[in-house]
């Protein structure tokens, strides 16, 4: 079967690449650029130990990265200050094309990385991971360093979540299993090889990066898939085992709104390929419920799931990119 | 005539500035080490990081044995002294715990970040270290992450390998994670027990003085505070934990105290315990109970003197750096320094900011310090300066 040929070839185990020394010489081989973006909202617990982690490993002591910044969404608690302290550059999402107008959320900090930043790849790490480990960058670079093909390197993990108690040795991806993966099979049975599509870490070619529009909230990593599946095929991903990840755990609520955005960009992904034509005017109001003891309140959020354009759409882009 | 410690004393304030650069370094292995959960007898999975660590710095011998010790050798230029530098690589913390460790702008915060994971980052870090300070020391420099250090552990790892290694070692060095300034020569002799208390099966509660685990404990902890303890030589009992009871409405059936006997002298460290022995007979007799005293470990007292150079140039280095010398008899792995007739001492590295049940929190500032005390020392130690004639 096909999908288990792709799983066989492309999915590997971060071990496979702890020769950092033979990683760091095929690098420079290629004359390769990496930069690696932490995009942060309130990370100030976490982002010090990511930063210091890699600037040790993979700055300092093998030169596998070029640069480590945060990209941040504004922030009210000392994320960008306690990043600065470490030595990672760090900028203020809306500092960046400040001439276009302020949009706030994951994806737009992920977008912007593309201009900001200087790599012909750029890895990008969620700050808010408890067991961050080299690991986390290097799992995702080798496969595109190793192999020219590959353009986009996904991790996926045995994910516990973090408890007061200890550590779950099971659960989480629940949207990816409930959601993700029912839509993947149903329209894209290959994408279904991705064992977890949802996940924040992963590592792109600029030359990817910069033609893909970027959903700027809940949507940014499935439209990802979608695209580069529709343009590249499966030859274009791989998937890395990074063991586990220790995260914190989200409320079903929360997850209920990440659901939902998810499905916008789904299905006007699915509109846009000419694969569902009669889908109505998309309402952007999701209500759920809240019990106080015998009452049921309704909480209605208005969740819109906005896009940006193709970075290589952009002039300033290509401007500083000097129009390659 | 001028003091042959001059020209180390006075590269500190250099050296303490380049330490400031490697903080990433430091901490990295810190974090990297700490997170990996090492409670005492399960050491491996540290063990193995520290080997490999040793491994990518091109180490001699790294290796481990059979009670499980990491070890590396830092080849000198000569080769004629051999100089070990030991950390203990178990926590306190059991593997179940959340060993999540942050890093904020000015500490450290983690289960066993302080003790000892800090002054095991300092050992494995320290051959990178030394090669950015561009300091090459004629003597061999081993460094160990010793296994079984703590509690029932005993000291086995260093133990172990001071009983059985070829190397002859000319000096020791204790490397602990905090305090900064903590100066030990010297051990004193110790007891470390546990007492047991169970009631046996068809235990007949109507008999005089059948009251239960607390209350027989209670008695037994009042009866162990009526024996005099003497101020010279200095001696103390430490009640270390308690536990018994598992709610209302039961009389409590077990029990089990920690406690220490700790005096300068190995005599009354026996004559206490035998006393604390007669108590638990006399109670057991009593309560128709069972009662045991169970010596976990035991350490004998000794050390150098406080006028061996090792001491008086250890103290001169904190002297020039500000700072303040705590003299403080030690129960880690000096002891083993000690019964192997080795000269020794047990240093910090950082001050220690909070510690909680959860996780231990230490400053990040006073470890540019603590480096380069270490350092300092281990210089010193190396040209001879620390040899008693």
């Amino acid at each position: 079967m096909k999908i288990d040929k792709w799983i066989k070839e492309n999915t590997f185990h971060h071990s496979a690449f702890e020769d950092l020394d033979k990683l760091v010489k095929e690098k420079e081989k290629q004359n390769l650029k990496i930069s690696l973006c932490i995009p942060t909202l309130n990370e100030e617990k976490t982002i010090g130990k990511e930063i210091v982690l890699f600037n040790s490993e993979l700055m300092t002591r093998y030169p596998l990265l070029d640069e480590i910044a945060v990209i941040d969404s504004g922030s009210i608690d000392n994320t960008l200050e306690v990043a600065r302290s470490f030595g990672a550059d760090t900028y203020l999402a809306s500092d960046i094309l400040p001439n276009l107008d302020n949009k706030k959320g994951k994806g737009e900090n992920l977008w912007k990385a593309i201009y900001q930043l200087k790599g012909d790849i750029i890895v990008y790490i969620d700050a808010d991971i408890k067991n961050i480990h080299p690991r986390f960058v290097y799992g995702l670079l080798a496969p595109l360093i190793y192999n020219k093909k590959t353009k986009y390197v996904k991790a996926f993990y045995d994910r516990p979540l973090a408890f007061s108690e200890g550590i779950r040795p099971s659960g989480g991806g629940r949207v990816t299993e409930i959601l993700i993966r029912p839509l993947f099979s149903l329209f894209f049975p290959e994408l279904s090889a991705i064992i977890q599509p949802l996940s924040g870490e992963y590592a792109v070619r600029r030359e990817v990066l910069e033609k893909l529009s970027f959903p700027i909230g809940y949507g940014v990593e499935t439209a990802h898939l979608l695209d580069i599946y529709r343009e590249y095929g499966m030859d274009a991903f791989a998937q890395t085992d990074l063991d586990q990840r220790v995260h914190r755990n989200q409320e079903t609520m929360s997850l209920g709104k990440m659901s939902f955005g998810i499905l916008q960009t789904f299905l006007h992904r699915m509109k846009s390929y000419g694969m569902m034509t009669d889908i109505p005017e998309l309402s952007t109001i999701l209500r759920q419920f809240q019990a106080h003891d015998d009452v049921f309140e309704s909480i209605e959020q208005e969740i819109v799931e906005e896009e940006r354009p193709p970075m290589i759409t952009i002039p300033e882009y290509l401007k500083k990119r000097g129009n390659k | 005539m001028k003091d042959k410690m001059f020209e180390i004393l006075k590269s500190i304030p250099d050296m303490e500035k380049k330490l400031r650069e490697i903080r990433d370094v430091l901490l990295t292995n810190l974090v990297m080490l700490g997170e990996i959960p090492s409670p005492t007898f399960q050491e491996q999975s540290r063990m193995n990081f520290l080997v490999h660590r040793f491994n990518q710095y091109n180490l001699l011998n790294c290796s481990t044995d059979e009670i499980g010790n990491g070890l590396g050798i830092l080849p000198g230029k000569s080769g004629d002294r051999n100089i070990l530098l030991v950390a203990h690589m178990d926590s306190e913390y059991d593997d179940k715990a959340d060993h999540t460790i942050s890093i904020q702008p000015n500490s450290v915060t983690g289960p066993g970040v302080a003790d000892n994971a800090l002054g095991l980052a300092v050992i494995a870090s320290l051959p990178y270290i030394l090669e950015k300070l561009n300091i090459e020391l004629n003597s061999n420099l081993i460094l160990m992450g010793s296994a079984r250090s703590l509690g029932a552990g005993n000291l086995e790892g260093i133990r172990f390998f001071l009983d059985n290694t070829d190397i002859n070692i000319s000096t020791g060095l204790s490397v602990e994670g905090v305090r900064l300034g903590r100066l030990s020569n010297s051990a004193i002799g110790m007891a470390r027990c546990e007492v047991h208390y169970w009631v046996p099966e068809g235990y007949d509660w109507t008999q005089f003085g059948a009251v239960g685990s607390i209350v027989t404990l209670n008695e037994f902890i009042n009866r162990i505070l009526e024996i005099p303890i003497p101020t010279r030589p200095a001696t103390s009992i430490v009640f270390s934990s308690i536990e018994s009871g598992r709610g209302y409405s039961k009389v409590s059936t077990e029990a089990e105290l920690k406690f220490e006997i700790q005096s300068e002298s190995e005599e009354m460290v026996e004559q206490l315990l035998q006393q604390i022995n007669s108590i638990a007979i006399e109670i057991a007799t009593k309560t128709a109970a069972r009662v045991v005293v169970k010596e976990l470990s035991r350490r004998k007292p000794g050390g150098i003197d406080f006028s061996h150079p090792l001491v008086t140039n250890a103290r001169k280095i904190m002297e020039t750096m500000d700072i303040k010398p705590r003299i403080t008899p030690s129960m880690s792995e000096l002891s083993a320094f000690i019964d192997a007739g080795i000269p020794a001492l047990t240093i910090g590295i950082s001050s220690l900011e909070t510690a909680s049940k959860t996780a231990e929190s230490v400053k990040i500032d006073p470890m540019y310090k603590g480096l380069a005390q270490l350092i300092s020392l281990l210089v010193a130690i190396d040209k001879g300066y620390c040899d008693e004639n």
